[in-house]
């Protein structure tokens, strides 16, 4: 195989992204593609053309030899008019696409004749999670999101007492519990702060609670949860509700973020102007929707407004703002495509035929040669947890006696009945046929049975093995055996029995060995292992 | 000596012997308990010895025969490796059944014991013989097929011979109808053919009953096992009238009988299905007709060991559950080494271990032992089953079926019902593991699919001294 993957500089101004990093690179290539980056691609995530040489990539200067020579181009944003240009006819195109914002840009991709895979149109199912870029773009973003409160912020997020007075805690609010809310949460309570969060899908809430927040639930009978894992619209009722809620935090937090957002629609305007007044001075807002229009009325796209003396925040560009890890991460949800395109074989060769029948493939494949194969069908799975009659449902274990210190619970009736019956039959049996000497040793024998099952059920599980050895060299009581019959006084008995005695004599001598090797052995063995178990 | 001093002395080491298993309940008085059983068996011995049973013209001969063994033992269970604990104990097992068929064998050609006894007394001490050599034998041979499986001289895989429990069944027969001649039979000559027919089915059913079980049940058969060499020891004793061999016997065959019983409960077997033989061969080809809803679906995700240590480092609970492929790979040290070093770190490190977990009871908890891990921070499944998910990190070393979440979400799953350590409910797990193969029981493990599962994949030894090394580094 020898398709070429390029990797063009990203022209959108501000964007510091970069398709691929050279540890990636190297793993492309073991894949078997070869791969060509265009000269400072990787400046804006400071990574040098050098170090993706010595990956062994190819560093291409002119732009448009670049797309030329790339059987798959791997980009971040979705290419400019100039790109598709330059984009070759037929070509592979992998990048964020945005679909449904963008029907144009659809149409002049699909007249080029191109395969369009949209790193946006990642199927929400477990087995795609590794190749979900909007997650890990998201959880970049939730992050970067506290570092620009806490640096528009005047204050500590972690409350504390110094000489000079004491300095309360931030109170951080976060709306919505994606994944961009939930890195929010874990950035904020790792600073110190109060994190109290909210989201529409109440079973995020444990979520929430993991990360140190506190989760904040609007007192409202609905359930909130959209196919995929996303959330949907809510009635006007809840919304009501939900306004109160906020309205309330509002006045008493420090910073709100808010992650709201249904896909394919404007994002919900949560946080109207008069909450904004009600903040204190100096409060931020950080607005991740803002790209869609913002979750708070007053939000300017792309900017740092201040209103009402409230800091928001409406940067679009989140992820970008760290862009090594973005582009690392990003690099790697990529490389898992990679992987996945080469191993459905819808790359095989220098041939590309999407596996349309894979559904994270076929989710992802906006256009495939030319056609236009967007929207998706449905997915098939919610990546919400199944409903409580879900077909996964535990075998009921019963709870067991701890350690076992007690011979099990009490049997049942029947079987009891049945147990001594059997019992009562066997010493009938027994008591009916055997001799008086035999009786004797056969009483001894069922004691020792008890004896033995009491003593043993209170050997705790960890000895097991010790308890074997020692057993084992316990049993070797069996010389007794041999030893009382190596040279027994044969003068009491009559003389005309002609006994075998070298024969006795030798097989006794050899089990006397035996039992001998195990007696030593056993405790010798026993000792040398209790002689370990310390505290 | 007199009769009745040695009768006193043996009452003294059956005492002697019950608290020595008694002692063994715990880890602070079972040092103890072994002393005690050692204090018993050096009475039993010299009081035989010097007592009325024995002429002077025998010492010689013991001496020799007791020095020879002393000196065998005494250097095997000083070589001895722990993690080759249960090859020790199983081939232990095995000279117990010969010497029984021994000793069975020196009173059978004695004819002096038939001429002080009754009619009726002569025939139970008949059948008493006839059995104590049976239990001898199926122990002698049994013992040392699980030797070689335990040892991987033989494969660990179960070998189903067509129409096996007809094969049982006419061994039985065969042995019941020699019973009965050799019952009847008039002299030691006559009686010599029945005696030697049964000693052979006997040696063969005994190898063929180990032979047909799984290496997963191998704790299970080890501790029968070891209730065998006990009956055995009790059949002597009742062949002998010697009251202490019965009463040892009868304490050692019980012992073994309920670590069986709590091996088969830990893996939720029927005792019988176990000594049937062949788990998950005919079990599993039923299952996927069954198991379609949770057939376990996805990837796994791979991981590095320096990957690993960071886990471990950013972790506040960490569980180790410890299998057989630690045994096998030798690397209870460099756990301890890396658990050290987590501990110094304030991360807490625990340990869980399954009942089952390696190739005989207590198998884990020995090499943990051997390793200085301190016994206070092994726990058992039920101690810390409720943990798991205020867990960070659960590793899992050479372990699989023991932590199948399948034994508890799938109903057609051949371990379903088993309790199992719920490492998947911690945040993360780990698994250690040489390669995807399934474990003993054949059945494909969910666990490795799951989403907050990663799969360090390579030799467990090698694998954590990268760990350990990556640790150390940061």
């Amino acid at each position: 195989m020898s398709l070429t993957i390029g990797v063009p500089r990203e022209v959108f101004p501000g964007e510091k992204r970069v398709a691929t990093v050279p540890d990636v690179v190297a793993k492309l290539i073991k894949q078997g593609f070869r791969v060509a980056v265009e000269a400072g691609a990787g400046d804006g995530s400071q990574i040098g053309d050098d170090a993706y040489r010595e990956s062994g990539a190819e560093i291409v200067a002119d732009r448009a030899q670049l797309w030329r020579m790339a059987d798959i181009v791997f980009k971040v944003r979705a290419p400019t008019p100039d790109e598709i240009g330059l984009l070759r006819e037929s070509g592979m195109l992998v990048s964020f696409i945005w679909p449904a914002q963008n029907p144009e840009l659809l149409q002049a991709l699909a007249a080029r004749k191109a395969t369009v895979l949209a790193m946006d149109s990642v199927p929400r199912i477990s087995r795609a999670q590794k190749l979900d870029a909007l997650s890990s773009m998201a959880n970049i973003a939730g992050y970067r999101a506290v570092i620009e409160a806490a640096h528009a912020f005047g204050r500590f997020f972690t409350g504390s007492i110094t000489a000079a007075g004491k300095v309360p805690p931030a109170k951080v609010f976060v709306i919505g519990a994606g994944v961009a809310g939930l890195a929010a949460i874990g950035a904020a309570s790792g600073l110190g702060a109060i994190v109290r969060a909210n989201d529409t899908r109440p079973e995020v809430a444990d979520q929430i609670k993991s990360l140190g927040g506190e989760f904040v639930p609007v007192e409202y009978e609905e359930e909130g949860s959209g196919v995929g894992g996303y959330a949907k619209v809510m009635s006007e009722g809840f919304q009501k509700a939900q306004r109160e809620v906020f309205a309330q935090q509002a006045k008493d937090v420090d910073i709100i973020i808010t992650t709201a957002l249904i896909p394919g629609k404007p994002a919900p305007k949560l946080i109207t102007g008069d909450m904004v007044k009600s903040m204190r001075q100096g409060s931020v807002i950080v607005d991740l929707a803002a790209e869609q229009g913002g979750n708070c009325e007053l939000t300017v796209p792309g900017e740092i407004v201040v209103r009402h003396g409230v800091t928001i925040i409406g940067y679009e560009d989140l992820p970008s703002r760290l862009p090594k890890q973005a582009s690392t991460l990003y690099a790697t949800n990529l490389l898992r495509l990679a992987e996945d395109l080469v191993k459905t074989k819808s790359i095989e060769g220098d041939r590309i035929a999407i596996d349309m029948q894979d559904e994270v493939l076929r989710g992802t494949t906006v256009i495939d040669k030319g056609e236009v194969t967007w929207p998706p069908p449905p997915p098939k799975l919610s990546a919400a947890p199944p409903a409580p009659a879900g077909p996964a449902k535990p075998v009921v274990v019963p709870p067991k006696p701890k350690g076992h210190g007690e011979p099990g619970g009490p049997m049942s009736p029947g079987r009891a009945v049945v147990l001594f019956g059997i019992g009562a039959l066997l010493f009938l049996l027994i008591g009916l046929s055997a001799p008086a000497s035999f009786l004797g040793h056969f009483t001894v024998f069922v004691l020792a049975c008890f004896v033995g099952y009491m003593v043993v059920w209170n050997v705790k599980p960890s000895l097991h093995t010790p308890l074997m050895s020692v057993t084992n060299a316990v049993s070797s009581i069996i010389a007794i055996g041999a030893l009382v019959q190596l040279a027994p006084d044969l003068t009491k008995i009559s003389a005309d029995l002609s006994r075998p005695n070298e024969w006795i004599r030798w097989l006794s001598v050899g089990g006397i060995a035996l039992a001998a090797i195990n007696m030593f052995g056993g405790f010798a063995v026993t000792q040398r292992m209790l002689s370990m178990f310390r505290k | 000596m007199t009769r009745s001093l040695v009768i006193v002395a043996y009452i003294a080491a059956t005492i002697l012997f019950i608290l020595c298993l008694g002692g063994l309940s715990n880890q602070e008085t079972s040092r103890r308990g072994n002393l005690y059983g050692m204090i018993g068996m050096a009475l039993a011995v010299l009081a035989t010895v010097f007592g009325p049973s024995v002429t002077p013209a025998g010492y010689p001969y013991i001496v020799a025969a007791m020095v020879v063994g002393a000196a065998i033992g005494l250097y095997a269970a000083r070589i001895v490796q722990m993690t080759q604990m249960p090859e020790l104990v199983a081939l232990m097992h095995s000279l117990v059944g010969l010497a029984a068929m021994l000793v069975g064998y020196a009173n059978f050609i004695d004819p002096t014991v038939a001429a002080t006894l009754t009619p009726a007394e002569n025939t139970i001490h008949e059948i008493e013989m006839y059995v104590g050599v049976l239990i001898g034998a199926i122990t002698f041979s049994g013992s040392l097929i699980a030797f070689g499986k335990l040892s991987a001289r033989i494969s660990g895989k179960p070998v189903l011979l067509p129409g096996r429990h007809w094969i049982n069944l006419a061994g039985l027969l065969i042995v019941i109808y020699f019973g009965y001649r050799f019952v009847n039979a008039h002299g030691v000559a006559e009686a010599m053919l029945p005696m030697f027919v049964m000693t052979v089915v006997a040696l063969l059913f005994g190898v063929h009953m180990v032979m047909a079980i799984g290496g997963a049940d191998m704790p299970v058969v080890v501790s029968m096992l070891n209730s065998y060499s006990g009956w055995a020891a009790a059949a002597t004793g009742f062949m002998l009238s010697n009251d202490l061999l019965i009463v040892v016997g009868a304490l050692v065959g019980s012992s073994g009988a309920i670590l069986s019983y709590i091996m088969c409960r830990a893996m939720n077997r029927k005792f019988l299905a176990v000594i049937a033989g062949g788990f998950g061969t005919d079990a599993s080809a039923a299952k996927p007709a069954g198991g379609g809803a949770v057939q376990p679906a996805g990837e796994v995700h791979p991981i590095t060991a320096p990957e690993t240590a960071e886990m471990l480092r950013d972790a506040k609970n960490v569980i180790i559950v410890p299998g057989y492929g630690m045994a096998v790979a030798q690397a209870q040290h460099t756990v301890y080494e890396i658990t050290k070093a987590l501990r110094e770190r304030g991360i807490n490190v625990r340990f869980g271990i399954h009942p089952v977990a390696g190739r005989m009871p207590g198998h884990m908890n020995v090499l943990l032992a051997e390793a200085k891990v301190p016994y206070d921070i092994v726990f058992e499944m039920d101690e810390l089953n409720g943990d798991f998910p205020d867990t960070d990190v659960a590793m899992i070393i050479g372990a699989n079926d023991i932590v199948n979440p399948a034994a508890q979400e799938d109903p057609t799953s051949p371990i379903a019902g088993m309790p199992v350590l719920e490492v998947w409910k911690a945040k993360n797990s780990i698994v250690m593991k040489r390669s995807m193969a399934s474990g003993y029981a054949g059945v494909d493990n969910p666990l490795f699919y799951k989403d907050n599962n990663r799969m360090l994949f390579g030799d467990a030894k090698k694998m954590l001294e990268e760990v350990q090394t990556a640790l150390k580094a940061a």
